[in-house]
């Protein structure tokens, strides 16, 4: 789609100008409903339309030139508040930007604005929010999924052409799961994390939410690579540009989802695939993946310690909430009210699990759960070039739904905690139904081998023919 | 009963970089509060940390003049408590593995040397720093990412002047070695006790107190002989010693009570996630080696094979600055000791520790000539501000008529007409008296204006004398 935007753009059949008007538009019409956005910036969308229609009359213009496009919340944007959907942050305007997004901005997008997600990427259906639950658009009684719940939910809506969002343990995953658009979660290390606010440093990395597979891989190749300011970002070339969409004589790893919560949909869409994949030439694998609940503990305990950490630096000295109080801890105490349930949940986890008394059951525990499961994804990838498994267990559940079952709440994310931990390139594809509800398909590759998750969800993507 | 102390040093000493240990911004001591900081070093959410590697360098440096070890790999954790000082409420630190382990220093003691311990040294980041004002506290994040690194010593430190000892050794290698001022009055070098007693032939330590942030060697010395004192009075009389964080007190010349340690402190240390490890080639050792400078004692020893006292070792190397200069002088001239007088004797008096302005090839062609006589000693020291501009030595000893007469005909001339001068002397003097010859030294110098050369003087009346 990207492409044929930027075709008509170039031929003047259409403006930046009347894209940005349109999509401001639709975002007026539907946010009442689908709390999409935590802030729209209208004049400074405008106004970086009217640039990209001048620098594309030019004849300067880069493929995202133009184009209408969102950022998570947590993504920080120089001028432009950024909350983290978090009352701690409702009033904080970064004086600098992310590398993803100066790379963008750079490249002429045009920024409609900050989505909705769960408070500091904490939450897998964007119900954390401060600013209001982001609603599913196939269904506004359903969640949109989180954390990038407003990245998801604009995209799948037509809002905007493309958003990014963060993916800590399936925050870009499980929302374009449910929300039916494409979503990548890239190796570790692929972009650049600096200015995107840090929720668990080992695990987040910034994602991309398109609808088409080959929209992914074009807004993944204009944001990925080495940034000297991220010491965790790698030197490595894009390589998964125009790849030829097949699978055949690969070897694909699937694995037995019986016994981890699936519903009937999705056991049925995860064989139909299969079968699929087989008529296509691929080889089919049954493999055994790492246990879904051991992988889902080490992602909690390790992010919830790492969010202790992280989120320590809000004591409501130098930014964001002002603290009060007569000595340091009474401000602390009170500044760090203000974060929401969720958020001090994972915060008193972290702490304990971190703590002298609870380590060595929780923290170094998890720590070793990961290294096994690193170890376990290699072998699997000695025996297979990919994994295929769904997304999530099941379609969007609904608002609400899961504020008294919190164990059933936090499942959601079960398939793709995995790759998190193991720094692995993933992407979730519309796969299919369930009573109108979108399923995601996930596919999972070795690091750095975003070509061949390209490869393989190009010519999945048009042998499912699915269409929203 | 006698009683023994156990101390143990921890160290924290500001490295010598131009900028921070995770951002760019500047190190310079004093400058106006919350000058030089930026979005990292006031831990601004989504900002990371990027390690300067000229930090890593000189705690490469400080662990090789301390004899330790340097690990291929070490790793950065991070310290989490919450403090106003604090910008990200943790310190990034190296806690597991640290960059140099098993390390010593030697220091005097009795006759011998003694060898004490080094556990490990690590590198980590400063915190900022609170001011205290009558409306209020405000904080300054200047200091925030200075990086320091944290030298642990083995509790095998007996008696103040151990300590002492060792701290002078550690502070000029340090210095040496350019890793750091060690600016204890600027706090660019602080120390921490760790101090325990116990019975002379018990095995098992004591309960140990920590006295925190003392900034002189001098006050550190008092401080452990105050504390060792309060710990044994409370054993004699019965009491128990409670771990406890200390201060030393400089005015009344005591340690105080900051607070008790009920259980050590929970710092939820957590591998740093923003950092990947440090590797350390041998190729890197061998380059901070290589452009090490020559240690104080090494040069010491060299002094004194020069024939230059153990007091005039210790000046010299009080800086480094000062033994380079030395030496740079000393290579140029005959005259070592003529040097390392005039440098002590006249240069240092004047200058202090600021730098000094005679070139130190001049100061060898003032050692020169007045170890040669062909200048007197007063002639010397008058040469050196004289000198200081850059003026050759040699030209202006002969501008200002310092050239001493060593000519013998000329001088036996001189002194036939001070003898002439003087009968009564001369007729003494050759009667055999002995006190008679300084008078005709006297007339000759009058003669001669101060410049002839007091020896050929005496010699040439030695000889009319027959003696």
């Amino acid at each position: 789609m990207l492409r044929e935007y930027r075709d008509c753009l170039r031929r003047g059949e259409i403006t930046s100008r009347a894209l940005t008007e349109k999509a401001l538009a639709r975002i007026g019409e539907m946010e009442p409903s689908l709390h999409a956005f935590v802030t729209v910036c209208e004049d400074t969308a405008l106004s970086a339309a009217d640039a990209a229609d001048r620098r594309i009359a030019a004849g300067d213009a880069p493929l995202l030139c133009g184009i209408p496009m969102a950022l998570k919340d947590n993504i920080c944007t120089s001028g432009i508040r950024t909350t983290c959907a978090s009352t701690m942050l409702d009033e904080f305007v970064p004086p600098y930007s992310a590398h993803a997004w100066e790379r963008l901005q750079a490249a002429g997008a045009v920024l409609l604005g900050k989505t909705n997600m769960d408070e500091f990427a904490m939450g897998s259906g964007n119900e954390t929010s401060a600013f209001g639950i982001c609603r599913n658009p196939h269904d506004p009684a359903r969640v949109a999924g989180g954390s990038s719940g407003g990245s998801a939910a604009a995209v799948a809506s037509g809002q905007v052409l493309y958003a990014l969002g963060s993916d800590t343990g399936g925050s870009v995953r499980v929302p374009a799961s449910y929300c039916g658009v494409v979503g990548i979660k890239p190796t570790y290390g692929r972009i650049s994390r600096r200015g995107l606010i840090a929720f668990a440093s080992s695990l987040d990395q910034i994602g991309v939410m398109t609808k088409t597979v080959e929209d992914s891989a074009l807004v993944l190749a204009a944001i990925c690579g080495r940034d000297p300011l991220d010491a965790t970002s790698a030197d490595r070339a894009v390589d998964f540009l125009d790849v030829i969409p097949h699978v055949r004589g690969m070897r694909i790893g699937v694995c037995d989802i019986a016994g981890d919560a699936t519903s009937a949909a999705v056991r049925d869409m995860y064989a139909r695939v299969q079968d699929l994949l087989r008529q296509l030439g691929a080889e089919i694998v049954p493999v055994s993946m790492p246990s879904c609940e051991e992988a889902y503990a080490a992602y909690y305990l390790i992010s919830a310690c790492e969010a202790s950490s992280n989120l320590a630096r809000y004591d409501g000295i130098r930014y964001g909430r002002a603290g009060k109080g007569n000595t340091p801890e009474e401000m602390f105490l009170g500044v760090r009210s203000h974060f929401g349930d969720e958020v001090k949940r994972r915060l008193l986890a972290g702490t304990y699990a971190l703590a002298a008394q609870g380590r060595a059951e929780s923290y170094d525990r998890a720590r070793q759960m990961r290294e096994r499961i690193v170890s376990h994804m290699g072998d699997l990838f000695t025996r297979c070039d990919m994994i295929l498994t769904p997304t999530a267990a099941d379609t969007a559940y609904p608002v609400g739904a899961h504020d008294e079952d919190a164990i059933a709440y936090r499942y959601c994310d079960t398939f793709t905690t995995v790759p998190s931990l193991a720094g692995l390139p993933a992407i979730t594809i519309p796969g299919g139904t369930d009573d109108g509800l979108p399923l995601g398909l996930q596919i999972i590759a070795p690091r750095f081998r975003e070509d061949l998750l390209y490869r393989a969800a190009l010519a999945l993507e048009e042998a499912i023919g699915y269409e929203v | 009963m006698k009683y023994e102390m156990i101390v143990g040093l921890e160290v924290h000493a500001e490295l010598k970089t131009r900028t921070k240990i995770f951002c760019s911004c500047r190190t310079d001591y004093g400058a106006s509060p919350n000058s030089q900081i930026c979005p990292v070093c006031l831990g601004m959410p989504g900002t990371l940390p990027i390690l300067n590697r000229r930090a890593v360098e000189l705690g490469i440096a400080a662990g090789i003049v301390t004899h330790c070890a340097i690990a291929p790999v070490s790793r950065f954790d991070r310290k989490n408590y919450f403090y106003p000082d604090l910008p990200k409420g943790y310190q990034i630190t190296q806690y597991g593995e640290p960059l140099c382990r098993n390390g010593y220093l030697e220091i005097p003691c009795g006759q011998g040397m003694k060898r004490i311990g080094i556990t490990r040294i690590h590198l980590e980041e400063d915190a900022g720093k609170l001011l205290h004002g009558e409306d209020g506290t405000r904080i300054d994040y200047n200091r925030a990412g200075v990086p320091l690194i944290e030298i642990v010593s083995q509790p095998d430190i007996r008696s103040a002047e151990e300590a002492k000892a060792y701290l002078t050794a550690l502070r000029e290698r340090l210095v040496f070695a350019d890793v750091s001022d060690c600016k204890m009055n600027e706090g660019s070098l602080r120390c921490d006790v760790n101090l325990s007693v116990r019975p002379v032939g018990e095995t098992a330590f004591g309960t140990r107190t920590e006295i925190k942030n003392i900034n002189s060697i001098a006050f550190v010395g008092r401080a452990i002989a105050y504390e060792f004192d309060r710990q044994v009075k409370i054993l004699e009389e019965g009491g128990v010693i409670r771990p406890q964080t200390r201060r030393y007190d400089e005015d009344n010349d005591c340690t105080v009570l900051m607070r008790e340690k009920e259980s050590e402190a929970d710092y939820r240390y957590l591998p740093e996630p923003d950092l990947p490890a440090v590797a350390v080639s041998g190729d890197d050792i061998a380059r901070v080696r290589d452009g090490l400078s020559v240690m104080p004692d090494v040069r010491r020893d060299k002094y004194r094979a020069w024939g230059l006292s153990e007091d005039y070792g210790r000046i010299l190397t009080e800086s480094r600055e000062r033994a380079d200069y030395f030496e740079q002088a000393a290579a140029c001239t005959h005259h070592v000791r003529v040097a390392a007088n005039l440098l002590i004797g006249e240069i240092l008096p004047r200058t202090g520790d600021a730098p000094i302005a005679l070139p130190p090839a001049s100061l060898a062609e003032i050692a020169d000539m007045a170890g040669d006589k062909r200048i007197s000693n007063a002639s010397a020291r008058r040469l050196i501000p004289l000198c200081e501009d850059g003026r050759s030595p040699a030209a202006c000893a002969e501008e200002e008529n310092m050239m001493l007469i060593t000519d013998e005909a000329a001088i036996a001339d001189m002194v036939r007409r001070a003898m002439d001068e003087n009968s009564e002397a001369a007729s003494q003097w050759i009667a055999g008296k002995d006190k008679a010859k300084q008078a005709l030294i006297g007339g000759v110098m009058k003669i001669s204006r101060g410049r002839a050369e007091p020896s050929a003087v005496s010699l040439v009346l030695n000889r009319i004398a027959g003696k």
